[in-house]
């Protein structure tokens, strides 16, 4: 019998398709394990509502359960809706590692005063940065650029 | 399906088909935009428009209980069959069109779905409450263009004063409420959102010294099923590989 524990951390090591440093554990993608009668229910949900990246996470957290010899199915939620708090600060670092800007507490826009907080370049760390554009190379992330090393860089935008 | 299950089949229809019809206009601007930015920028809002029908479609065939999935439910019904608004339908134009159009069809789904995440089907709250956040991002998006072009040069004043008017007759459909969402609980009446998006808009519009627009005719019949010539070929270009293949699978 393998333990909801071990099916986690196990499904947990899936990495998002996208940013491969970041597991789905990581992000917060992964929401937890249930059972239904003999079968477990692993729940994941999605970033963004339009997330190619969801279909082939479903896919490889169903070959991880085959390789436990569990069971199971993968079901989609969408609430509680996902949120960029729910990112682990070990994820956060793999980000800034990796050349992405980890997302700030704020969200760039939806506040009472839209202004978010400065974004500091993963690379240099300077914190003079301009947002090129709130859309990036995925829906998850925003287009930024250094003003101190003039390098452009993702940022994970804050959601 | 009883009365009140396809009510709530027809509502998610709706919301869903607006999302589906859009999703569709701004895909089509990717390679298209002024700038690479811009492409980047509608494939990601097309994708959560995208991302939202999916789910909206998806949930209708679960309550209409026929076994129609999202895919059965984009490809392959007709025109009449679609409930989208017809602002969501309309050829794209220029790009201060698509801005327009953005920033009028946003604002409205930004006051409908901050509403709906509060209803009490689980389902469509999920949705709302997820697509809301996106939508902001729409918003916004739409807002900083309206205003660049519209307090811009002479020629994308006047371009951006020309997309308001073009669209401002296809805005009334948006608030129209009949018997179905008064009836449906968990509906949104969308008549209670006229207000605060018409002062939302106007208030960018303002901002960005283009004049309010007006008109003297409004169009209606998205929700009927009753649309412009435009959407016919729309659906012939999305539907015709699922079409022609019925069953494919890639």
């Amino acid at each position: 019998m393998v333990t909801d524990t071990a099916i986690l951390e196990a499904v947990g090591e899936v990495a998002d398709p996208e940013v491969p440093v970041l597991t789905i554990a990581d992000l917060g993608v992964l929401r937890g394990v249930r059972h239904e009668g003999d079968e477990v229910v692993v729940t994941i949900t999605p970033t963004y509502s339009g997330c190619p990246a969801m279909d082939l996470i479903r896919h490889e957290v169903e070959l991880t359960l085959q390789a436990l010899q569990v069971d199971g199915r993968v079901e989609t939620v969408l609430s509680p809706a996902w949120t960029t708090d729910w990112m682990s600060e070990s994820g956060k670092a793999k980000l800034t590692e990796y050349g992405i800007a980890p997302p700030t507490g704020r969200r760039a826009v939806g506040g009472p005063v839209m202004l978010s907080l400065t974004v500091r370049c993963p690379l240099c760390g300077s914190p003079d940065t301009t947002e090129l554009s709130h859309f990036g190379s995925t829906s998850c992330k925003s287009l930024w650029r250094c003003n101190s090393c003039r390098e452009p860089f993702d940022h994970f935008k804050a959601l | 399906m009883s009365a009140s299950l396809s009510d709530l089949f027809f509502y998610t229809l709706r919301l869903g088909d607006d999302a589906l019809i859009s999703a569709q206009r701004t895909a089509e601007w990717i390679a298209a935009a002024p700038q690479l930015e811009e492409d980047v920028a509608l494939g990601n809002i097309g994708l959560d428009q995208l991302g939202q029908a999916r789910s909206l479609l998806q949930y209708a065939g679960v309550v209409e209980g026929a076994g129609r999935s999202e895919d059965h439910l984009a490809y392959f019904r007709d025109e009449r069959e679609f409930l989208n608004l017809q602002l969501c339908e309309l050829p794209n134009g220029d790009f201060a069109h698509a801005m327009a159009r953005l920033l009028y069809f946003a604002t409205y789904q930004q006051l409908l779905y901050d509403e709906l995440r509060s209803c009490d089907d689980e389902q469509l709250a999920g949705v709302a409450g997820k697509a809301v956040k996106e939508v902001a991002y729409h918003v916004d998006h739409a807002t900083q263009w309206v205003l660049r072009l519209g307090d811009g040069t002479e020629e994308s004043h006047r371009r951006m004063e020309q997309a308001l008017d073009a669209l401002w007759p296809y805005t009334a459909e948006l608030f129209e409420s009949d018997e179905l969402v008064r009836r449906l609980a968990v509906a949104v009446d969308p008549s209670t959102l006229q207000d605060e998006w018409t002062r939302r808009v106007m208030a960018v519009i303002d901002e960005s010294t283009c004049s309010r627009p007006s008109a003297s005719y409004q169009h209606s019949g998205g929700r009927q099923g009753r649309h412009t010539e435009h959407l016919g070929y729309l659906l012939a270009e999305l539907q015709h590989v699922a079409r022609s293949h019925p069953g494919a699978t890639w």
